[in-house]
């Protein structure tokens, strides 16, 4: 089959990989017929996240048909179209029981803190991932679900991680009616959880980042006000002088490793991977939401230590929620939110590119060119 | 500014809101959001077993330290070979998630594996093209200069260090292989020699 490979910092190809097969009873193999590039896996791009292998292939969100299925698959046949969690996960260990699917113990050997992902480095479980010909899809009686008639082949792919975690991180703001939701970042998870924002009854919701056609986008699609952090001096000045001084009430993170805004952090964390992470939209995050107020992180972070303000937010009283999405506990109400009209994902998509061009969209994104905001991998 | 209990500026209008923005307040109530509360018992996943069948084919296979055993689903994607390999499974072996060393041996391992894997891409059918696999003739119909310039971009503040970090441990580690061959071939006598 043909696969997207890594080749080292900056350096993706496509090539002939065999087929994956059938390794554990409850497995599945889907034929990928849209995967899309996301934000983070510009971190294993950039060489950020460790044991990220040569050869690997990545892309966590992709849609598809069954092409095979193990011997103890009860839920899903050859021929079904799938949409497939970014989230790999057993559906029966402590965490799955709880429905912190995200956090499934029984997938990812190579690490606890975790749980596993596609195409994701052997940190997330060293699984091969969806910008490719085919994918071998483990628990698949617990993971996919069957796109249901009527909905757009689009906006099912962007259920899969996109959407799904800006909903999720916007969940675990706690808004109430009313609240200023700030959101730190204009990347699809930001605009999808500034659009979430008013799902929750958000009163205000401000988007922040530096790049205009990304912020003329959070006006169309998320109808937030905006602010572009690099034609203000302060951007926490200017958030606490927009919200009478107090902060605002949630601030959430779409923005991790690689924020920019600060040269130091950016070139120690970004460039030289000192840090974990740049936390310059954190450290931004504490400084403007209010005290008592809360703090939600979707932004992808690696796993060393990053210089974080956390004085600031114990003396602030500041609660502070993050995890990987639990993807699959969305998509009954986010399939509802569609089917009436309140969303559609598919408007955030941009560019959309045959994987045999594969290398190009990474670079486009990576150098956010050409206005691109959300990049579609055609595959069939 | 004196600060009183009331929250600062006007309340949005919900009807407003609402008539603006569609959905506004559809998932108001915590109980329509999907992951509250966080955990929830009994929720059903799809799981026909108490314990997942183990995957066959482990022997060898790097695991946290922090895990008991092998998980019973695992990836298979690259498996650990050469140089690289040895280095990364020091680092699943000797050190916990918790210690910085094994992130930072992971790093290393990383990297050779980059440099390795390019090496022994000269001597394959397909060595590596830098000009096709960093993909930058997506520039040409992709606005470079229009997407970059004019356009306030921050990022453009350091982009001039970016060749020096990427470019510079390639120079350095070259001088130092440089000085190391001098230094175990040359006689002593013949170093200093123009």
């Amino acid at each position: 089959m043909k696969a997207m490979t890594y080749r080292g910092p900056y350096k993706v190809r496509v090539e002939e990989k065999p087929d994956p097969t059938i390794q554990h009873p409850n497995d599945a193999i889907v034929r990928v017929e849209l995967a899309a590039i996301c934000g983070s896996d510009l971190h294993l791009y950039h060489g950020m996240l460790p044991d990220t292998r040569v050869g690997h292939t990545f892309g966590h969100e992709f849609i598809g048909r069954v092409e095979q299925v193990g011997p103890s698959v009860q839920n899903l046949k050859v021929g079904d179209r799938v949409m497939v969690p970014f989230n790999i996960f057993c559906g029966s260990c402590f965490f799955c029981a709880r429905g912190l699917f995200s956090n499934c113990h029984n997938v990812n050997a190579n690490a606890t803190a975790v749980g596993g992902i596609y195409g994701y480095s052997h940190t997330a479980g060293g699984y091969d991932g969806g910008q490719a010909e085919l994918v071998r899809v483990p628990f698949a009686d617990v993971g996919p679900a069957v796109i249901p008639d009527g909905v757009n082949p689009e906006d099912a792919l962007l259920l899969t991680d996109a959407f799904s975690t800006g909903y999720f991180g916007a969940q675990l703001a706690d808004i109430v009616e009313g609240d200023t939701a700030v959101v730190f970042g204009a990347g699809p998870i930001g605009l999808a959880a500034a659009r979430s924002c008013w799902l929750m009854g958000a009163g205000r919701v401000i988007v922040v980042d530096y790049l205009d056609y990304r912020l003329r986008k959070a006006e169309e699609f998320a109808f937030a006000e905006t602010i572009n952090f690099g034609q203000v001096n302060d951007i926490v000045l200017e958030l606490k002088k927009q919200t009478g001084g107090l902060g605002a009430d949630v601030v959430i993170d779409a923005v991790g490793a690689e924020a920019d805004g600060h040269v130091l952090q950016h070139v120690t964390s970004a460039k030289l991977k000192l840090q974990g992470g740049s936390p310059v939209a954190l450290n931004w995050a504490i400084d403007s939401v209010r005290k008592a107020g809360t703090i939600s992180v979707m932004g992808a972070y690696g796993p060393l230590f990053s210089a974080v303000k956390f004085g600031d937010a114990m003396n602030k009283g500041v609660t502070m929620r993050m995890n990987q999405a639990p993807v699959k506990r969305q998509w009954p109400r986010l399939l509802e939110h569609i089917a009436a009209g309140h969303i559609t994902p598919s408007e955030m998509i941009t560019h959309r590119i045959p994987l045999e061009h594969i290398a190009e969209g990474y670079h486009i994104f990576s150098s956010k060119l050409d206005d691109i905001i959300k990049p579609v991998i055609t595959v069939a | 500014m004196p600060y009183t209990a009331d929250k600062p500026g006007s309340t949005p209008d919900p009807d407003v809101l609402r008539a603006r923005i569609p959905g506004w307040g559809s998932d108001l109530d915590p109980a329509d959001r999907p992951a509250f509360p966080r955990e929830q018992p009994d929720i059903v996943t799809g799981a026909h077993w108490e314990l997942p069948e183990q995957q066959p084919g482990g022997a060898g296979r790097e695991r946290s330290i922090e895990h008991e055993r092998l998980t019973p689903v695992f990836g298979t994607a690259q498996p650990l070979h050469g140089a690289s390999g040895a280095i990364r499974r020091f680092a699943y072996d000797r050190f916990s998630e918790g210690q910085t060393a094994h992130w930072l041996l992971l790093v290393l391992g990383d990297r050779v594996d980059a440099v390795t894997a390019h090496a022994a891409s000269l001597f394959s059918t397909r060595p590596d093209d830098p000009i096709t696999e960093s993909g930058v003739a997506g520039e040409v119909a992709h606005r470079p200069i229009a997407s970059r310039f004019g356009r306030g971009r921050i990022d453009l503040k350091h982009a001039w260090l970016d060749p020096i970090l990427v470019v510079g441990p390639w120079v350095l580690a070259s001088v130092l292989a440089v000085k190391l061959v001098r230094a175990v071939f040359l006689p002593a006598a013949k170093r200093g020699k123009k």
